[in-house]
């Protein structure tokens, strides 16, 4: 993407103040999309961002500036620019020699989405289009969206590492409203990997549509939602985002370091049920939080949370890594080129468990089985979290009987994962998902097996 | 900083004959300070610029952007954005927005201060806030972030409709969030203060806002559930009002996904709702001369008195739903143009928030609500929060509660409402909060 001899050069520039530590992220980002609504192709939009981010580590304060200007005089000046906001003291000059490093990813793309005619991706939405139509006159209208990226990147540090990642990501998303005499429902599906236009070939568009414009369709019917604390199943996929807030981001050191975690000093403990093994993967093939190298340049990771009820380790990236003197752990990301790169989760999940699902749900004499949740928020601090419920039924006598309508689930983390009574043999992931933090959006993954929470609060509005 | 007009118009040039073409053209500055125990922890200077083209051919719409204003780069988007109209479904409302001879108001959005004031001193107003919040109260164990943020913001758009029109905004603020710990119980707050003129940043109520979030909820216990008459601080109104502002868009009514579609004129909400959506207030942190298609901004009374009175377009929706633009176009330069409520504002009542308790037995003073967006399902209406707050008992604030939630529709609390405050408090929000009364809605705990 940059000559090397440039990239050192801006690195140098970068040290002249003394810094400890510099680093030089360049980005060059394509994205193309096309969104149908109300039966017509709305819009096809193509964009281009290319830049690059400069960081500057001088003691505990870190300089960051940034530039679409790629030429030698525009990387010097944000170089600079960074160098001086970290104001590092001290002067004299380091001289930096860079070894490439070569991380492979574990899956290779086999249509890249910039080969794909523009016709093919405009034809796929107007396929979904009329399958969800087809499913019933309820139907009354249909949203779908296409989208592919390919982002190229280039990260090189003071301490000598270059390194690249060609990333490319695939979406496809239906969003189908149902009419009825209670009033709207919605319905969604979508589907993210990390590869080209090959995942339609065993993901089909008019399944998915299907699926959503049953979703909406079987709401229409649905009860108001109970209202207070219940028993709650959460089938396959659908629950990780459970997780990802309720545990997840009490995990990323960056949080534990300012004691803003309610994990903060207990490592070592038993913070969950024994059942429950906690994962962020990184390496997951295709999966939407996959890459081969995080957006400091370090290989993606497998990282063991919690073992069998145990916390066994936080997620790091390379500030606070260096702070306590280990390694990142692969979980320095950022949104962009324009963005400091902070601790992320990749894909996040909890490994599959002993039991059958159906006596799961058979052993539950009521409560709520949650085959959805849709998107939650955390207060890192207290572990409390709060996310909606997409798609959910009731469980009266140990069976799943009516829908129930759209709501809140709130709880807090620690006591939720203590409360995990069951877990189903039925792991699968969920959907792609975007996580935010201090303004900063990346994908993410999450996953689930079939598992049963002994109590939470369901926000309803039924006695 | 790069003219942005004479690039923008230079694109404009290229067009060819028989297509509508428009160009937005964008440069930001913004200037990051995190400070933490003392000392900068992150400083970050940055600069982006960017250009959004849309050609409209045929009836057929495409768009295309860049994060750059180099001239191979300018060509190279417009031509993508050529190529796209090529696939888009041909919609004979489709079109640029027109000058409509509403004046454009100018609103002085800028203030050079931003400019002027020294780094350190910005510095400074970090560090002051860091400090002073760590000592508000003793319970404050640590401070999470301490910011000093501010931005300068230039525009230029212009068509081949006629549009030509340019922008300059500045904005600073400093935001703050504290832990806060009592007995084993851990609690986070935050405050922040707006303005233009970082000189008129108000460091002391930030400070005092964290201090007070962060502890006014130690010890907190989870209640068991009932209906309650609930209390909207100011703060969870602006949410509130943000989300009802959803359905208020001509797209969703024209496409059926509000659940205001065909009541036009009826009364959807109590009398002593009126909302409107006023973007030439300068008050608004959100307040601009003109909308994303260079139409003059404009006061619009939404809900009248509990009477559906309008709904908001952009010049495309207006067309299709035979009436007019409202000057209520949204979008980035990355984004073709939706429509949106820009700055709402509920017309205030009479009584200050303390007042509304007093004629309150049995309540909620809900002060913060987490996962509106995931539990509020605008098509439907249907609301489920997150919630924490204060039990009110006979007209008297009472004891903290948290791991709540609050359910209704949106439909019903609307008319549940029973009394708007005078407290208007303009927010760093696409709307301003007030105190709100809303009666008999489910509180979901233990």
């Amino acid at each position: 993407m940059l000559d090397e001899s440039l990239v050192a050069n801006t690195l140098n520039a970068a040290l002249t103040g003394g810094a400890d530590f510099a680093e030089v992220f360049v980005e060059d980002k394509r994205n193309s999309s096309a969104f149908l609504d109300d039966g017509k192709i709305e819009e096809l939009t193509s964009g281009r961002d290319r830049g690059a981010g400069i960081r500057v580590v001088a003691g505990d304060t870190t300089g960051f500036a940034h530039t679409a200007d790629l030429s030698e005089t525009g990387l010097r000046n944000a170089a600079e620019a960074a160098a001086a906001a970290a104001r590092g003291g001290g002067g004299g000059v380091r001289k930096v020699s860079l070894e490439r490093q070569e991380a492979s990813r574990n899956i290779e793309v086999q249509t890249f989405p910039e080969t794909v005619a523009k016709s093919t991706k405009v034809e796929l939405l107007q396929r979904a289009d009329e399958e969800a139509r087809s499913i019933g006159d309820a139907i009354s209208q249909v949203s779908a969206r296409y989208g592919d990226s390919r982002r190229k990147i280039l990260v090189a540090n003071s301490d000598g590492l270059i390194a690249g990642d060609d990333q490319v990501r695939t979406f496809f998303s239906i969003n189908c409203v149902a009419m009825g005499d209670t009033g709207m429902q919605t319905g969604r599906e979508s589907h993210g990997r990390t590869i080209g236009f090959e995942t339609f070939d065993d993901h089909d568009v008019t399944e998915m549509a299907r699926i959503a414009a049953n979703r909406a369709i079987t709401k229409l019917s649905a009860r108001p939602a109970p209202s207070g604390a219940q028993t709650v199943v959460v089938g396959p996929g659908g629950g990780g985002v459970l997780f990802h807030e309720a545990c997840g981001h009490g995990l990323e050191a960056d949080l534990v370091a300012k004691s803003a975690s309610v994990f903060a000093g207990r490592m070592g403990e038993q913070v969950a049920s024994p059942l429950v093994t906690l994962i962020d993967d990184g390496t997951m093939s295709a999966e939407w939080g996959n890459f081969a190298i995080d957006d400091e340049g370090r290989p993606a990771q497998r990282n063991v949370l919690i073992q069998d009820g145990i916390l066994t380790d936080y997620m790091y990236d390379n500030i606070r890594a260096r702070k306590e003197g280990r390694p990142s752990s692969g979980n320095g990301r950022r949104q962009s080129y324009q963005h400091l790169p902070m601790v992320r989760m990749t894909n996040t999940y909890i490994t599959a468990g002993q039991d059958n699902p159906a006596d799961i749900i058979s052993s539950t004499p009521n409560g709520v089985y949650v085959a959805q949740l849709g998107g939650g928020q955390v207060n890192t601090a207290t572990g409390d979290f709060v996310f909606g419920m997409t798609e959910a039924y009731l469980i009266e006598d140990g069976k799943i009987t009516e829908p129930i309508r759209e709501g809140n689930l709130i709880g807090n983390g620690p006591e939720v994962l203590t409360r995990i009574d069951a877990l189903g043999n039925d792991f699968a992931m969920g959907h792609p998902g975007t996580c935010g933090k201090d303004g900063q959006g990346v994908p993410v993954g999450d996953g689930t097996p079939t598992l049963r929470v002994t109590s939470l609060t369901v926000g309803g509005t039924a006695a | 900083m790069a003219e942005l007009l004479p690039i923008a118009k230079k694109v404009l040039s290229w067009a060819n004959d028989g297509e509508a073409v428009e160009v937005v053209a964008i440069h930001e500055r913004d200037t990051e300070i995190r400070v933490y125990q003392g000392e900068i922890e992150q400083f970050t200077a940055s600069e982006s610029q960017g250009v959004g083209v849309r050609v409209i051919v045929d009836n057929k719409q495409g768009f295309a952007y860049a994060g750059s204003l180099d001239e191979d780069v300018l060509a190279e988007t417009l031509a993508e954005a050529r190529d796209n109209a090529t696939f888009g479904t041909p919609d004979e409302f489709l079109g640029l927005a027109s000058p409509d001879g509403v004046p454009v108001q100018s609103l002085d959005l800028y203030d050079e201060s931003v400019n002027t004031m020294a780094t350190d001193a910005k510095i400074d107003m970090a560090i002051r806030l860091e400090a002073q919040t760590m000592t508000s109260d003793p319970r404050i164990t640590g401070i999470e972030s301490a910011d000093y943020v501010d931005s300068i913001s230039e525009s230029a758009l212009v068509s081949t409709s006629g549009v030509e029109v340019t922008s300059r905004d500045s904005g600073s603020y400093v935001t703050v969030s504290a832990l806060a710990e009592e007995d084993g119980d851990t609690q986070i707050g935050f405050g922040f203060s707006v303005g233009r003129d970082p000189q008129t940043l108000d460091v002391d109520r930030a400070a005092a806002d964290a201090g007070d979030r962060a502890t006014r909820l130690l010890g907190a216990t989870q209640p068991a559930s009932e209906r309650v008459t609930i209390v909207f601080d100011p703060f969870v109104t602006a949410q509130f009002l943000a989300i009802l502002g959803g359905t208020m868009s001509g797209e969703a009514v024209m496409k059926g996904y509000s659940l205001f579609a065909n009541r036009m004129g009826e009364e959807v909400a109590s009398p002593l709702f009126t909302l409107v959506d006023d973007p030439t207030n300068r008050d608004a942190f959100t307040a601009s001369e003109t909308d994303g298609e260079g139409m003059a901004s404009r006061r619009n009374v939404l809900i009248d008195e509990g009477r559906l009175n309008t709904f908001v377009h952009n010049a495309y929706t207006g067309r299709r739903m035979s009436t007019a633009s409202t000057g209520s176009a949204v979008r980035s330069y990355s984004s073709v143009p939706g429509v949106g409520t820009r700055a709402l504002f509920l017309e205030p009542g009479t009584q200050s928030q303390e007042e509304l308790i007093r004629n309150i037995d049995n309540g909620v003073l809900i002060q913060g609500v987490a996962g509106i967006h995931s539990g509020v399902n605008p098509v439907s209406g249907d609301f489920s929060t997150g919630a924490e707050g204060l039990r009110i008992r006979d007209g008297e604030l009472g004891e903290p509660l948290r791991e709540i939630t609050i359910a209704s529709t949106l439909q019903k609390m609307l008319g549940d409402i029973q009394a708007v405050g005078n407290d208007v408090d303009w927010l760093p929000m696409s709307a301003a909060g007030v105190s709100l009364v809303i009666d008999d809605v489910t509180m979901s705990g233990s």
